[in-house]
């Protein structure tokens, strides 16, 4: 917490690595990391479905794990390395995620999505190829109200095989439909 | 341009659409067909997954200011005073605004308008908006907000539909028929009596549907802002940003041409964000006010007060049928818990009616519906809108009539689909029915036959059938306009942008643009480029409700294209010097099919016609048939097309507990033609969640004492399927084009919900032998309905009594196979039917019962 301290107006200042990027940013103190994210840093990818820890649609990854961020105070973040949608994709390269949502339709609305982008790719980092069941256990914080989180699962299941060297493509069932 | 009336056929290019003779489950589409037909990503897909869509609550304007609504602590009470002098004095406020602010009324049916952005002298539910603030922050305006005194005067409130009928005062509204009735419809096609009196059997149920809500995923939010020149652009995350339009040019009274109203793409809608919503207008004002723009986000239990979900619904169905099944008539009776406000809740009215004879054959039909006002959350519609609570009754009603006859289910429902190119008892113009291959494929899947009644105890399979509408026949106001315009501009890099008022939901309107111009064109979808729901820059789309987007906006954006490509066909086969209808238009170049080489790209086409003819540009647009009912109410039910499902839920039903799990479901739909499959099946997989999460556990309650606070008013509350929940889905995409769709296009994004919840109820029957008669099957009701079939009483939760309704004189019209023309009989005696609340062209003001001559040629318009 070396970096905060009080600034005229009565804001707070911390340093956070967003995203790959030193960042030094102030703020009124009792912000919340996710109006920080959104208001302070402009980074509106980061949603937000009822702001009391319920939905998980604000989720981000702090020091690469899942927090949700509209229960993190930004103030505590100090020092740490924080992950939103927007640092997903290597510059103009999406993550296979990314590239899995897009191509299975797991983003409907897609207001739900960054926050299971970023709990699929911290357990995929943590559990390279998981099963059905834990990928349901894993996503069983996050709501999505459009997908019914089929093509989710299916999606996060094809990244997984994708990111350990396989050449999958998506099922024909998953696409078209059983015959 | 034109294009208004009728005649959609003719629009579609030769070849593309024809009835397959087999319409079984196809694989893959024409072979004509490039892209229509072929799984792909949704034009919006990357900026969704990279976190760069904007959604309302995502812009930030220079100096904006952000507001806050006062809601109402009372259900029902006028308002004695208001007083925001501490409010104003606290720093940072820069207004405040109150219903005497914003006198004039609203409402998103014109026989509804009975709204205002701010109470100005009662409030009529928990929730209900009577200030608004705008301050420097958030915090600043929710602080003011708090500041503000309000004193009431409670009332008596009216906590339920069964007080609603009994209590005539105080009135909640000072229309409808009388006391807290909204809406009384009675409808008769056919001797109904006398069918039941001809029957083999007779049966009656009565049915309850609680109500639920939407919860789309982001909270409503709303930028407004004003410039000095007198212009005001709001932005929103709504589905109808026309009918919000034509709300803020009433209430503000400005010119609706300086009005300019961007729908964001919504995170979420499901019904939810189509009506005019208080927080618009108010955010208008605040902006008016101050000279700057404000941001209003609702909060998630404002989200929840808001509502306009599902009407709580109470059935009565009796039904006669002959030995093997076929009905002789149905009398079906449906009282609707309203809550507040009219909000869409005449048309849910008659939605609970309206589609009971699209699905099966029924000879004589007649229809009582209700609406009541309570002093709850105002309820409107919800994916599926007012059907179902229907389908949920008469499935299981059908399932335990299968039953007494002795017949096997799937059996019974086969035998007596309606007719594809027929017209109902009450006069509904059927195009293509797929129901017979969704049947056949969901019970060869699931394995009916095998499973059905023969399964271990706790464990069952139910079957439900349903069908829906593609878009609804009319518009919400009446006007002989199209209901969906597309223009196209086409550019000299060969890039096409096609603008179009429709709004994205999530649902993949806009992909739905650029997949039909390419298909047309021979253009790549990445070469076209989409813009929507802006009412600057796009031609009127009436909004993303009713199932309506694909099938019309489909027919516009074909239309506008096929335009486009006789404008470019004409200069190119000059040109080459071939006949136009020679020309092939694909993989970016526009070719003679004779002789491939010879052709030039779509770029040189656009350049060529340019030079010849000037600036190349097209429009589309799609009414949709006249529909053959001309009866007072004939304006709900009426589409272009009907879209059918048939589900079987699998059920393990624990007797201990009394926990019902549902690990399996199977459904086909019968979507007419799938524009992209992937989408489709994103639809079909969202609906039966969706219905899933109705069938076991949404829950819009609320405390039974006067207070009629919500009982649930947050998400953690509010039980909603997770991950753990979700049941594991077999989906068969059934492919029977309709002659009035895009490529012969039918709607996906409600239908599929329909069956799931009385397939599950009827799977628990099967699982268990108890009838649960009412949604959701929480495990209370599943224990006690056992109780009772322990005791050897009736094994059954439900409803027990349907309350008396002062029914007015039935409008009678006789079906068509009894001489019917699609009017109503002069009433015996009474000249005037049911009263005649409404004209054709509904009443602009919520003025009672204006007398009027029964004008059986101009159908009640509403959707
Ligand atoms: S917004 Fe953070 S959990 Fe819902
Ligand atoms: S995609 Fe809309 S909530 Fe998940």
């Amino acid at each position: 917490m070396a970096s905060r301290r009080r600034k005229p107006a009565g804001k707070a200042q911390i340093s956070l690595v967003v995203n790959g990027e030193p960042t030094e940013v102030a703020f009124s103190p009792h912000k919340t990391l996710l109006e920080v994210l959104r208001e302070d840093l402009g980074l509106t990818g980061t949603k937000h479905g009822c702001e009391l820890g319920e939905c998980g649609t604000c989720t981000v990854l702090l020091d690469g794990q899942p927090v949700l961020s509209c229960l993190a105070l930004a103030l505590a973040c100090d020092g740490k390395r924080v992950e939103t949608v927007e640092g997903m994709a290597r510059g103009a390269v999406l993550h296979p995620l990314q590239e899995t949502f897009a191509d299975l339709g797991a983003a409907q609305c897609g207001y739900c999505t960054p926050g299971f982008l970023l709990v699929a790719k911290a357990l995929l980092e943590e559990n390279p190829s998981p099963t059905r069941d834990q990928i349901k256990q894993a996503l069983a914080g996050n709501l999505c109200r459009c997908t019914g989180y089929l093509k989710i699962y299916e999606a996060v299941e094809l990244a997984a095989a994708r990111m350990q060297g396989e050449e999958a493509e998506a099922k024909e069932e998953t696409l078209y439909g059983r015959r | 341009m034109g294009g208004a009336e009728g005649g959609s056929a003719d629009r579609r290019s030769g070849g593309l659409v024809h009835r397959s003779a087999d319409p079984a489950n196809r694989r893959t589409a024409e072979p004509a067909l490039r892209v229509v037909g072929t799984a792909q990503r949704k034009v919006d897909a990357v900026a969704k997954v990279t976190g760069q869509t904007l959604f309302a609550d995502d812009l930030f304007l220079p100096r904006m200011l952000y507001g806050k609504l006062l809601r109402s602590t009372q259900p029902h009470a006028r308002i004695l005073c208001i007083d925001t002098s501490k409010a104003a004095a606290l720093e940072g406020v820069k207004a405040i605004v109150t219903g005497q602010d914003l006198p004039i009324p609203f409402g998103i049916l014109p026989v509804s308008q009975d709204e205002h952005a701010l109470c100005p002298e009662r409030v009529r539910y928990i929730g209900d908006p009577v200030a608004a603030v705008a301050a420097v922050s958030e915090e600043t305006a929710t602080q003011a907000v708090e500041l503000i005194e309000v004193e009431y005067e409670p009332l008596t409130s009216i906590t339920s539909v069964q007080q609603a009928v009994a209590t005539p005062e105080p009135r909640i509204h000072d229309y409808g028929p009388h006391g807290n009735l909204h809406k009384l419809i009675n409808l008769e096609f056919g001797d109904v009596e006398r069918a039941l009196a001809e029957s083999d059997y007779v049966r009656e149920d009565l049915l309850f549907y609680e109500g639920s809500t939407h919860l789309p995923m982001e909270q409503h939010a709303a930028v407004a802002d004003w410039s000095a020149d007198g212009k005001l652009t709001l932005w929103s995350a709504t589905q109808t940003p026309h009918y919000v339009h034509r709300a803020l040019t009433k209430v503000l009274e400005l010119p609706a041409s300086r009005i300019r109203v961007i729908a964001c793409p919504n995170g979420g809608g499901f019904g939810g964000k189509s009506d005019v919503f208080n927080h618009e207008i108010a955010v208008a004002k605040l902006a008016m006010e101050t000279g700057r723009p404000v941001k209003i986000t609702l909060t998630r239990d404002e989200v929840f007060y808001c509502h306009r979900g599902r009407h709580p619904t109470l059935m009565w169905v009796r039904t006669g049928v002959t030995k093997d099944g076929a009905i002789k008539g149905m009398h079906f009776r449906s009282l609707l818990d309203g809550g507040g406000y009219g909000s869409y809740g005449v048309a849910s009215a008659y939605y609970t009616g309206a589609l009971q004879t699209v699905t099966y054959n029924v000879e004589r039909y007649k229809f009582q519906g209700a609406r009541v006002f309570t002093n709850k959350a105002p309820c409107g519609p919800k994916r599926g809108h007012g059907t179902p609570q229907p389908r949920y009754a008469l499935e299981i009603h059908l399932d335990k009539i299968a039953e007494d006859l002795g017949k096997d289910p799937a059996e019974l429902r086969l035998k007596h689909l309606v007719s594809p190119d027929s017209i109902t008892a009450n006069y509904l113009r059927v195009g293509s029915v797929g129901l017979e291959t969704c049947i056949r494929k969901v019970t060869e899947g699931a394995g009916w036959k095998e499973k059905y009644g023969k399964l271990p105890y706790g464990r069952g399979v139910g079957l439900a059938c349903s069908s829906y509408i593609s878009g609804a026949g009319l518009p919400i106001y009446w006007n002989a306009m199209p209901q969906s315009g597309v223009q196209l501009k086409l550019d000299r890099g060969g890039g096409v942008t096609v603008f179009c008022g429709s709004t994205e939901i999530g649902q993949g309107s806009d992909s739905i643009l650029a997949y039909i111009v390419s298909e047309v064109l021979g253009v790549g979808v990445e070469d076209v480029h989409v813009v929507t729901g802006d009412t600057h820059l796009t031609p009127v789309d009436l909004g993303s409700y009713s199932s309506r987007v694909t099938l019309m906006t489909g027919n516009a954006a074909l239309q506008a294209a096929e335009r486009a490509r006789e404008i470019l066909a004409r200069n190119v086969a000059a040109k080459l010097e071939v006949p136009m209808a020679r020309l092939a238009f694909a993989d970016g170049r526009v070719f003679d099919t004779e002789g491939p080489h010879n052709g030039m790209s779509f770029a040189a086409a656009v350049q060529l016609s340019e030079a010849a003819e000037g600036t190349v540009g097209t429009v589309g647009s799609y009414t949709p048939p006249d529909s053959p009912g001309r009866y007072r109410g004939a304006g709900v039910g009426p589409s272009p097309a009907y879209s059918y499902t048939a589900a079987i839920a699998e059920v393990a039903v624990d007797a201990a507990s009394g926990i019902v799990v549902v690990p399996k479901i199977w459904i086909a739909h019968d979507v007419g033609q799938c524009i992209n499959p992937v989408a489709v099946m994103g639809q079909v997989e969202g609906s039966v969640y969706m219905g899933l999460g109705e069938a076991l556990m949404e829950e819009m309650a609320y405390r039974p004492n006067r207070n009629v606070i919500q009982k649930m008013p947050s998400m953690l509350e509010y039980k909603s399927p997770t991950t753990l929940e979700m049941c594991d889905v077999v989906t068969y995409l059934i492919e029977d084009p309709d002659p009035n769709g895009p490529f012969g296009a039918k709607e996906v994004g409600q239908g599929p919900l329909l069956p799931v919840a009385p397939a599950i109820a009827n799977a628990v029957y099967d699982a268990v032998g108890v009838r649960i008669d009412e949604v959701p099957i929480t495990p209370e009701k599943v224990l006690k309905a056992l109780k009772k079939k322990e005791k050897g009483e009736e094994p059954r939760y439900g409803p027990h009594s349907f309350p008396e309704i002062p029914w007015p004189e039935p409008i009678r019209v006789p079906p068509p196979w009894e001489g019917g023309d699609g009017r109503a009989v002069p009433a015996g005696g009474a000249a005037g039917g049911e009263g005649g609340a409404e004209t054709g062209h509904p009443a602009i003001s919520p003025a009672p019962t204006a007398p009027s001559v029964p004008s059986p040629s101009s159908p009640e318009r509403q959707h």
